[in-house]
């Protein structure tokens, strides 16, 4: 049980990078990383909205559309309920806790659009984990977004005065980052 | 009939979403490893967006303008889920080969960004052949790039080899080579100045680049947030402005009032 996690863990965050192996979120990881603390604040924004909306998407999915038999209808409920419980989620934060909301509060809006929650939840409920599963394999998959999106933006902070061939500035050399760091992150995969 | 041929050369040629609009990143780099994968994920993204284009536009006086976005999203994720039940019971090699990019196409930025630029301000017919346009110019996209990546990966094209196995370059067909071929392509479109969302310089604090003559509205979604918010601080620091100035002319006032007071002493 516990090396099933462990195997869990470092997979999602590392091995399949949700961003570098998977290519789901690829518009915060190229649009919003050009400083360390901006990326830090869309990590955890994304961090924090997968994780509630894999453990409320789970039950769901088991408690309303397995015994209704409306299995297909998955795509058109989690994608309703991702952009209800950002906009909810939006809402506490701003009532609750004004300070986290003055952090992540410009993030969230951007979530929405984010593939990688959609992608994740139904990730999920393709691989039958059980709930705690569900919820580790979220909160460590972002954690992953959150890794490579800081490295990237830690790269780019130093690579902005270099001496780069004018036909790659701007997006061709991040891509190029991105390549480096993805076959970087591919030597993970020896490890489980 | 010229509207159309209009609509049609624009999605193809002038706001081709894979080169000059760079939207619909994760498919783009996703799905190409080769170009059979490229061409069905690009025709399926045609179908939904045609589909979601033609009712989005029938429906655009009915969908209030408040709601508009989530009412958008149930029409496309209706179709999407639609193609997928029909790509599993008809193509079902596709679907093995696609996985969760069919029902990601939801969150694709064209569909909605096309909803929201075009088929909700437009009729029927012409939304029907703009989502053909940008459908096959996607597609276009797509193979291109799934092209390029099967001959340097795989030595071969739409599954016919025709490099020996010694000469594969498998790196191109694996994770870290869609960022590279992409990357040349960029470069390669900045090398020769063509019209391209990245050779562009715009406010580097909105998410799509502030390249606002290349939108299509799903980056104005995303950057709705931080503009309000722009808008907010500006307000804000008028108010604080207004209440300095009528501080300011308070004191004078008061200051004036005194003068006078002590001049009549």
């Amino acid at each position: 049980m516990i090396g099933e996690l462990f195997v869990l863990i470092i997979s999602s965050m590392l091995v399949s990078n949700v961003v570098l192996s998977q290519f789901l979120g690829i518009c915060p990881f190229l649009g919003v990383s050009k400083k360390v603390e901006t990326a830090v604040g869309m990590g955890a924004a994304v961090t924090f909205v997968i994780t509630i909306a894999c453990a409320i998407t789970y039950p769901i999915y088991y408690g309303i559309l397995v015994p209704l038999h409306v299995e297909f209808l998955e795509t058109i409920a989690f994608i309703l309920i991702i952009a209800a419980l950002v906009q909810f989620v939006e809402m506490v934060l701003k009532k609750f806790m004004p300070a986290l909301h003055a952090t992540l509060g410009v993030f969230l809006p951007l979530i929405t659009t984010n593939c990688a929650v959609l992608g994740v939840a139904m990730n999920n409920i393709t691989d039958g984990y059980n709930f705690g599963f569900s919820l580790a394999s979220g909160f460590f998959t972002a954690i992953g977004f959150l890794i490579s999106i800081t490295i990237l933006a830690g790269i780019r902070e130093r690579i902005e005065h270099n001496d780069i061939p004018e036909s790659f500035k701007g997006t061709p050399i991040v891509l190029v980052t991105a390549s480096l760091m993805a076959i970087a992150f591919c030597g993970f995969a020896g490890i489980v | 009939m010229n509207t159309c041929m209009e609509r049609l050369k624009n999605g193809i040629i002038t706001e081709n979403p894979t080169f000059v609009m760079m939207l619909g990143m994760c498919p783009t780099l996703a799905v190409t490893s080769s170009a059979i994968n490229g061409l069905g994920m690009g025709l399926t993204t045609t179908a939904v967006l045609v589909l979601s284009n033609l009712f989005i536009s029938l429906l655009r006086n009915v969908i209030p303008d408040k709601v508009r976005i989530p009412g958008f999203i149930v029409v496309v994720a209706s179709f999407v889920t639609m193609i997928q039940l029909l790509l599993k019971a008809y193509i079902p090699f596709l679907d093995q080969a696609l996985g969760v990019y069919i029902p990601l196409i939801v969150v694709n930025c064209i569909i909605l960004g096309r909803a929201e630029a075009y088929a909700s301000k437009n009729g029927p017919v012409a939304s029907i052949f703009d989502g053909i346009g940008m459908g096959l110019g996607f597609t276009f996209g797509l193979t291109c790039i799934g092209i390029c990546r099967e001959i340097l990966g795989a030595g071969a094209i739409f599954g016919k080899t025709f490099i020996p196995d010694d000469f594969h370059i498998t790196f191109f067909v694996l994770a870290p080579g869609a960022f590279l071929v992409l990357a040349f392509l960029t470069a390669l479109q900045n090398k020769l100045k063509m019209p391209s969302a990245t050779n562009v310089e715009g406010d580097d604090s909105l998410s799509c680049g502030g390249n606002c003559a290349g939108c299509t509205g799903c980056g104005a979604v995303a950057n709705k947030g931080i503009i309000e918010a722009e808008r907010a601080a500006a307000k804000a620091a008028a108010a604080q402005a207004a209440k300095e100035k009528a501080a300011a002319a308070k004191a004078a006032k008061e200051a004036a009032a005194k003068a006078s007071a002590d001049k009549s002493e």
